[in-house]
């Protein structure tokens, strides 16, 4: 079985990832820095989502990764008018 | 033989997540980390969403994924945009070995908007910088 030793490596850089991103997350000098971590976080969990749905052929997993998608763009234009108001 | 191409192309587009993740723990500064993750994260979750559209095989699967990969062509870009927008105007330092920031002294401080001409008065716009006088970066 060497295709499950891909997928859990698969998994195991999306888990690393996460935890990078989360580090940006809570380090992050400035809101905007916050952010773009929390974009990155919202796109690995999308990874995790078709990951899941691959491996467990339900194809209902997809429509969650696309409304995180959805969800992601509206929360960052959000942010950017938050953070150019508050000039 | 086609679980091996499809995992082998979920494994780049992972591979490709976790460089992005890489550029914006290491990166020195907030434009360049945007710069990272953007293209990068956009590439892995694209190479992913196609790896899904081949496991399935099915036709409802794979115009999903292509929307999807549309749709996060479209909105990756506009969203990166705007956050380095809204964060030179915030005051963002720069990396301090940044050789050239075209944009210093063109924007208008009170309405946001942009003039060809560069103005030197510090109250108005966002004023030029000279030198060594960068900020430290953190």
């Amino acid at each position: 079985m060497m295709v499950e030793i891909l997928w859990m490596l698969t998994l195991f850089l999306l888990s690393t990832a996460l935890v990078l991103g989360f580090l940006r997350l809570a380090r992050g000098p400035r809101l905007p820095d916050r952010v773009i971590a929390l974009d990155l976080i919202t796109i690995i969990v999308m990874g995790f989502i078709i990951v899941t749905a691959v491996r467990t052929r339900q194809t209902a997993f997809l429509d969650a990764a696309i409304v995180l998608a959805l969800i992601s763009f509206l929360g960052t234009v959000a942010f950017a008018y938050a953070i150019e108001r508050r000039v | 033989m086609s679980e091996w191409i499809i995992a082998l192309v979920m494994f780049g587009g992972a591979f490709f997540i976790f460089l992005a993740s890489v550029g914006i723990l290491r990166m020195p500064d907030l434009f360049l980390r945007m710069s990272a993750t953007s293209k990068a994260a956009t590439l892995g979750a694209g190479l992913m969403l196609g790896a899904t559209a081949l496991a399935f095989g099915e036709f409802s699967v794979a115009t999903r994924a292509l929307a999807t990969i549309v749709f996060l062509l479209i909105t990756t870009p506009v969203a990166a945009h705007m956050i380095a927008r809204a964060a030179y105007f915030d005051g963002v330092p720069l990396f301090p070995g940044t050789l050239l920031d075209e944009l210093r002294g063109h924007y208008h401080l009170t309405n946001h908007t942009l003039d060809s001409v560069v103005q030197d008065s510090t109250d108005t716009w966002i004023p030029e910088i000279e030198g060594d006088d960068f900020p430290e970066v953190r």
